[in-house]
């Protein structure tokens, strides 16, 4: 070890400690917790027991899982159609600082009261009900909550800014003449589109997806308070195992479950930086 | 300036190996420029400008940073629309065709190969999105590789190659289309000197082998001089000449372009006119130049502004018996620049700095700093570039 990586280990030493105590060992916890045996008024018997993945492949469970992803692809699905162009958009503006400004502004407001928000605007006599009405595009109201759309919407609406800006780095790093030359060489504006910039930023896409995906797969407070009783995700799933039905080795195996499938996600995202640098000659 | 276009090296490839092994000529067409003007905002990018460009010319746009000269090719390319005036190619008027649909293709000057993309699909990009036959599309990226001496090259990614190999993937990838036209942006001013000379060599030969219009922007008077059939010197958005690079260089049509293209001394004065119908410059700073007027309309007393080329003037340690086509003026030698094979120096005349350029001889008289010399020169080498 050289005197200088020794210097890097020491400076290092507080976040790794950090690291350790509130992120290693807790996920470690929840791990182990889900190989134990369950106790009846909640915590765990310290034996070995491989139960709750077994309970995990009844039809209810798969089907909470399934619910879940579907959520997940649609909201982030709708999330990039949305994000592409509007990061487009900001990166070749010549208001971008005042524009980037904007998409950050909603991070003022806790997460929740900005929730409670959506429940103003959409609930049975919300904004959205009265704003019809008053139209006369409605006779009656009409419940908006409490439906896995409702879910969507909010969903949509809290994690687009979190796509928006790591695709505005993507493209405002991306040299615009690319797209004169494919336009040059007989190249339609969609051509130009699909086969130069979105190649050329999909890293930037790659990251954008997950920044949304893996929040929404273990979405609890969206699909709690706008969801109602047809909305019931992982996340709401673990809540209850944990507080109601008091099955801790169950609720931390839905958990392990989905850190799985957010490290699988990461971890394709690695690979494909690794293969666009290589590409980059780096 | 002028070691520029020498090749001294006699292995260079250039000379060794021309390009003629494919049948690659194509059709040219003219491109006509009609009454041309643009405006960013309040500023006249372009003010009316009018061209004709030959079939199959190579003609060069030349001019300092800012005088409109990308943005003139940037509306032949489609990329930008014309506030007024047309752009037409033989006689067809496409103004207001999109640039995917012009017959033109452009060489860029930050290259702009996709990244993405191996040297084969950035070649083969034209041809892929008109839906080719592959194996088509494959004997013609191979023949424009040879063509750009990149063979063997068509796996690597851009990244791995260097600035010239990128130029010359953008060469190929421009030229594989078959264009009438081929645009090239200030191609080699991301380049080194060395590599400059090479591909711009290697540019005029592909230009005489497939003999379609060349529209070259440059802002290097060398680059420009040495290859072009024609240029247009720039300034502010207008033109100030038209013409083969002989007649630019050697009668240029205005002051600027006589300090533009190549190195002068402006001999500022009024006319006068002797009894016995001498004609004579007076200057402020270096006195009465006998001068020959051929035009006219300068009429005694007039003010006019005169270029002579450094390499015109004889430099001489003593005094010569002066002919009646010539012109001396005695000075003396204030400074010395040795540049190999030839020199340069700084006369004072009077009140007045003449710039020297001398090819060095055998057995010369070395002149030193300092030394009293006289300056000869042919009274039609100067060149009245303004009168009023």
């Amino acid at each position: 070890m050289t005197e200088k990586s020794r210097l890097g280990h020491f400076y290092l030493f507080p976040l790794t400690i950090w690291s350790i105590l509130f992120f290693v060992s807790p996920l470690i916890i929840i791990i182990l917790y889900s190989f134990l045996t369950k106790d009846i008024y909640g915590g765990v018997i310290y034996t070995f027991s491989l139960k709750a993945y077994q309970s995990l492949i009844q039809l209810t469970y798969l089907k909470v899982f399934w619910f879940t992803l579907k959520i997940s692809v649609i909201s982030t699905a709708i999330i990039m159609f949305f994000a592409i162009p509007v990061s487009y958009y900001i990166a070749r503006s010549p208001l971008k600082n005042v524009l980037l400004f904007l998409v950050l502004i909603p991070f003022w407001t806790n997460f929740l009261i900005r929730i409670y928000a959506w429940i103003a605007i959409m609930g049975n006599n919300g904004f959205l009900n009265q704003l019809l009405l008053s139209l006369h595009v409605l006779k009656t109201n009409i419940q908006f909550l409490y439906n896995p759309i409702a879910v969507i919407v909010v969903l949509v609406y809290t994690y687009l800014p979190f796509a928006i800006l790591p695709l505005y780095a993507a493209i405002d790093k991306f040299d615009f003449t690319l797209l004169e030359a494919s336009s040059d060489l007989g190249a339609s504006r969609l051509q130009g589109i699909l086969k130069v910039l979105l190649p050329n930023i999909r890293t930037g896409l790659m990251a954008a997806f997950l920044f949304a995906f893996i929040p929404i797969f273990g979405a609890y407070a969206v699909p709690q308070l706008v969801g109602g009783q047809e909305s019931f995700m992982l996340g709401n799933m673990i809540a209850r195992e944990l507080t109601i039905t008091r099955n801790w080795p169950l609720a931390s195996a839905i958990a392990t479950i989905i850190t799985l499938v957010t490290c699988l996600g990461i971890l394709l995202y690695i690979r494909s930086v690794r293969r666009s640098d290589e590409k980059d000659g780096k | 300036m002028s070691t520029y276009f020498i090749i001294t090296d006699p292995f260079s490839t250039i000379v060794k190996e021309p390009v003629n092994i494919y049948d690659i000529s194509m059709l040219g067409s003219s491109v006509g420029i009609k009454n041309i003007s643009k405006n960013f905002g309040h500023f006249k990018v372009l003010s009316d400008i009018n061209l004709e460009i030959k079939k199959g010319e190579f003609f060069s746009l030349l001019g300092p940073s800012g005088c409109g000269k990308t943005t003139l090719l940037r509306m032949i390319a489609g990329f930008d629309k014309p506030d007024t005036g047309s752009i037409f190619l033989d006689d067809r008027n496409v103004t207001d065709i999109a640039s995917n649909k012009r017959k033109v293709n452009t060489v860029f000057q930050n290259y702009a190969v996709f990244p993405h993309l191996t040297v084969f699909d950035n070649i083969a990009f034209g041809l892929k999105l008109k839906k080719i036959d592959k194996k088509i599309i494959q004997k013609e990226v191979f023949t424009f590789l040879e063509l750009v001496k990149l063979n063997g090259q068509e796996r690597k990614m851009p990244s791995q190659l260097s600035g010239g190999q990128k130029q010359r993937v953008a060469i190929a990838r421009a030229l594989i289309n078959k264009p009438q036209v081929l645009l090239l942006d200030e191609p080699l001013s991301a380049l080194d000197a060395k590599l400059r000379k090479e591909l711009l060599i290697e540019l005029d030969q592909i230009h005489n082998e497939i003999g379609i219009t060349f529209i070259y922007v440059t802002h290097d008077q060398e680059e420009a001089l040495g290859v072009s059939d024609r240029i247009a010197i720039m300034k502010d958005g207008k033109i100030n000449q038209i013409g083969t690079s002989k007649e630019i260089y050697e009668k240029p049509a205005d002051a600027f372009v006589a300090g533009f293209i190549g190195e002068t001394n402006l001999l500022k004065g009024s006319l006068s006119i002797t009894e016995n119908k001498e004609t004579k410059l007076i200057t402020e700073k270096a006195g009465s130049i006998n001068i020959l007027i051929n035009n006219p309309k300068i009429k005694s007393g007039a003010s006019l502004t005169v270029s002579l080329r450094p390499e015109k003037i004889n430099i001489l340690p003593i005094e010569p018996t002066v002919k009646i086509t010539h012109e001396c003026l005695q000075g003396q030698v204030k400074e010395i620049v040795y540049s190999g094979f030839q020199s340069r120096y700084f006369v004072k005349t009077k009140q007045n700095i003449m710039n020297i350029i001398k090819v060095h001889e055998a057995n010369e008289t070395r002149i030193r700093r300092g030394d009293k010399v006289f300056l000869e020169w042919e009274k039609s080498d100067m060149n009245i570039v303004e009168f009023s």
